[in-house]
């Protein structure tokens, strides 16, 4: 080979190994997505079956039943109700009334089997989507309501969405 | 008195800084002598201030003075000494604080140990390490300020965040502060190189020591972090692919493809235009990393700020940096040569790949965390990328690197020949399949991927003695013993034997964690007992224990392997009194072999305890392969052929200058 096509040979592989490298980069970036619902969403029968996705909103007060091991406690946006069941310790923060974002599959029997809970370290700190998922519930009940009230139910500290975020 | 002291310090340093950063880069370009003599003293100055008043800081909190925001907001007065110290750092505006301290650290640093650098460039650093901290002090005064009064006084202080009241929290954030702000230094030098223009061999010899030193702490940083969540998160796992934590990894990703591509500038002076783009990106990151954590974007434990202010002057700051040193670099990157030509098999492609695939991964640690961000922003919708994804993204860009760690170090420059390495290294590819083999047989199961993972490592342990083997071999017109050879290796070239083997040991410990560890949720209550991987666990009784600021349930678990008692472990549940908030306290018997984790969930109306125990084979391997990977680079920073002095060294003593000022 000639120096001249040596180095074209060498920006070719190059070239040719990130094409490869940043394909399947994507592949595993778009099979492993995690996409967020609200209870509404789970009620309108918009969330997939299946597949992994992720619920915020606050635990019901009074919903938390223990049975050894397993614990099953309801995912509420104020408007719509979620079962959850859980198998395992759940985190320290994990109390009822408060925030919380359990990521699982939904079943048959409309009850979200959860592999985690995510409840943040911090008491005043409210999950971004579950901050998310009461917003859009308290939207509803102001259009229900007939009024343009944008009150906001979510507990102080929590981070407000950007408005883009709420369709 | 002392919050309004510090305060004034840090007005000051903030006037020396702009001294520093602007009249040596004008003094250098007017070649005026006595401008760019400036550089010097003003770095030290402005570290003396900085420090002071971080030392005012530390008395206010050691002295629980609570009519200062700040401390009122992060300690109490039933925090104990050395975390009221710690303190100091345990939120935004003092962690700012600790990061202008270690710039202005780093930048003493340098300026004490350039000596035998030309004075045009020595200025140039120094100027831009000033503006860098002109910016950071900016931040400081104007939006997160720590000295800001709180009147009335509080009565009392809001405690520390419980999470952080843990030693490795002490010195968590200092040695990820260090590494972070020390990749400045590697951007000051090749800042100054490209308006200098002088990129060359001697740059790239003296950027490689600041490098390391920074890449160092960098990995300590990170080690320890990932230590501390294990230990104090409660839940057994060590990296969580959190946001928080991912900003800290990409610039250690790339400062770690800066090391590499450095050693061909250096070595053959060749990738400079790439060296001088990595050093920009490894800084850049560094500062994504500060945004990113610091602006309120993320929310985890680590971000203290929701002040939108904060997060627009980090955002700007960061346009700012990152923009004019593209410009630059666009403006004078391509003014400078290529360097020499290599062939396909050779150590400089080697490094080439070396440094895709680390940027690659670095990129898709960046997609990963920075797309939801933006989808959210744009109104998308909230998505999460999880660990699988991060995981993905790692085996595809680490086997190959891991691979090719065992045949690069190998390889000559310039042209190689696939042959005879193949010849050089078959006895160690044998070796590498046997004792993954062995191992995998070993742990009672031979697990297809995890054979993957232990192979490399034993391939890099088999390729790092195949590289000594030969290095030590007598050769022609050498004589000596074999220590007499020994000695002879360079120094550098030990580190990076030394960090090669460090990733070995890293590797190791993750694939035998990743596959051979148990774990089990259990009800437990007095008497009862469970068993995993060979170990008993019987709780003898829970009683109540009381900390200096909280108040604890303590089980007492006995540890027994074939009735003989190995340990008695005290995992708690600690209720913080201030923040009320409760704390899983895991209780840990670790040795090099394996470690038994046993964590306690919450209590059942029955009064048993959920209780988690986990059986993790080989964990503590990949802290210690972080902690080898250090020691190599330790050694590669203080090659002699670093300090070498320069004949021409027209270097003024920094204590004369002063008077030369007009």
């Amino acid at each position: 080979m000639k120096p001249r096509h040596k180095r074209a040979a060498i920006v070719l592989g190059v070239l040719s190994a990130v094409g490869v490298a940043t394909a399947l980069v994507l592949n595993a970036f778009n099979s492993n997505l995690v996409f967020f619902y609200t209870p509404a969403q789970i009620a309108a029968k918009e969330a997939p079956q299946g597949r992994t996705f992720r619920v915020g909103g606050l635990v019901q007060a009074g919903s938390v039943v223990r049975e050894g091991v397993t614990v099953r406690f309801v995912v509420t946006d104020t408007l719509q109700n979620v079962p959850v069941r859980y198998e395992g310790v759940l985190p320290d923060l994990f109390k009822e009334g408060k925030g919380v974002v359990a990521q699982g599959q939904l079943g048959g029997d409309g009850v979200f089997a959860a592999r985690e809970v995510l409840a943040k370290h911090d008491e005043n700190y409210m999950p971004p989507e579950a901050a998310d998922a009461l917003q859009k519930a308290d939207k509803m009940r102001a259009k229900m309501a007939g009024t343009l009230d944008t009150h906001s139910a979510s507990p102080s500290g929590a981070p407000t969405p950007t408005p883009g975020a709420v369709k | 008195m002392i919050p309004e002291l510090g305060n004034l310090l840090l007005l000051l340093a903030l006037a020396v800084a702009l001294v520093q950063g602007v009249f040596p880069l004008v003094g250098a370009h007017r070649g005026r002598a006595d401008w760019m003599a400036l550089a010097r003293p003003t770095a030290y100055l402005q570290f003396v201030l900085v420090a002071m008043s971080f030392v005012l800081l530390t008395v206010s909190f050691v002295r629980h003075d609570f009519s200062v925001l700040y401390v009122a907001s992060n300690s109490n007065s039933a925090l104990p000494l050395l975390y009221r110290i710690a303190a100091v750092w345990g939120g935004h505006e003092g962690s700012l604080l600790l990061w202008v301290l270690m710039l202005c650290g780093w930048t003493v640093a340098v300026a004490r140990f350039s000596r035998s650098l030309p004075n045009v460039f020595v200025a140039r650093i120094l100027a831009v390490l000033g503006l860098l901290s002109v910016g950071f002090l900016l931040f400081t005064l104007t939006t997160s300020n720590p000295f800001d009064r709180l009147i009335p006084a509080a009565a009392d202080g809001r405690d520390l965040n419980p999470l952080l009241q843990d030693p490795g929290m002490v010195i968590h954030p200092p040695m990820l502060y260090m590494g972070y702000v020390g990749f400045s230094v590697a951007y000051a030098f090749a800042i100054a190189a490209l308006i200098g223009g002088n990129l060359d061999a001697t740059w790239a010899r003296w950027t490689r020591p600041w490098t390391a030193a920074a890449w160092i702490f960098l990995t300590f940083g990170i080690g320890l972090g990932s230590w501390w969540a294990y230990n104090e998160l409660g839940w057994g796992g060590w990296w969580f692919w959190d946001p928080v934590e991912n900003a800290s990894f990409m610039p250690w990703l790339v400062g770690t493809a800066l090391i590499h591509s450095l050693a061909v500038t250096e070595k053959r002076g060749g990738f400079k235009v790439w060296t001088v783009l990595l050093a920009i990106m490894a800084f850049s990151l560094s500062l994504l990393g500060t945004f990113l954590v610091r602006s309120g974007v993320l929310s985890s434990v680590h971000s203290f700020a929701t002040d939108p202010r904060r997060g627009l002057f980090i955002l700007a700051f960061l346009v700012i940096v990152i923009g004019a040193s593209l410009l630059l670099y666009a403006w004078r990157a391509p003014s400078v040569g290529l360097g020499q030509r290599f062939g396909l098999l050779s150590k400089e492609s080697m490094l080439l790949v070396n440094n895709m695939l680390l940027v690659t991964a670095c990129g898709g640690v960046l997609l990963g965390t920075l797309y939801p961000l933006f989808l959210d922003a744009m109104g998308g919708g909230k998505i999460s990328v999880g660990p699988p994804y991060f995981d993905t993204v790692f085996v595809l860009m680490m086997a190959p690197l891991l691979l090719l760690m065992g045949v690069g170090p190998l390889m000559r420059w310039k042209q190689d020949e696939a042959g005879n390495l193949a010849r050089r290294l078959r006895w160690a590819l044998v070796f590498a399949i046997v004792a993954a083999l062995l191992s995998g047989w070993l742990m009672g199961r031979i697990a297809p991927a995890t054979t993957g993972g232990l192979f490399l490592a034993w391939w890099i342990v088999a390729a790092i003695g195949v590289d000594l083997v030969e290095r030590l071999r007598p050769k022609p017109g050498m004589g000596g013993s074999i220590i007499g050879r020994a000695r002879l290796l360079p120094l550098a070239m030990i580190g990076m034997m030394v960090a090669h083997l460090g990733v070995a040991v890293f590797a190791f410990g993750v694939a035998m964690v990743k596959t051979y560890e148990t774990e089990r949720d259990v009800k437990m209550g007095p008497d009862a007992s469970t068993e995993i991987a060979g170990f008993d666990f019987r709780m003898l009784s829970i009683r109540d224990v009381q900390g200096p600021n909280y108040a604890a349930t303590q089980a007492q678990i006995e540890v027994s392997k074939g009735g003989q008692v190995i340990a008695l472990l005290a995992p708690e549940k600690r209720i913080y009194r201030i923040q009320n908030n409760p704390m899983t306290e895991a209780a840990v018997d670790s040795n090099p072999l394996r470690d038994l984790y046993i964590s306690m969930g919450e209590q059942l109306p029955t009064g048993e305890w959920i209780v988690r125990v986990q059986h993790k084979p080989f964990i503590a391997m990949v802290w210690s392969g972080c902690l080898v990977m250090m020691l190599g680079g330790f050694l590669a920073a203080s090659d002699r052929r670093y300090r070498v002095r320069q004949t021409r060294s027209a270097v003024m003593p920094a204590g004369s200058v002063a008077g030369g000022v007009r």
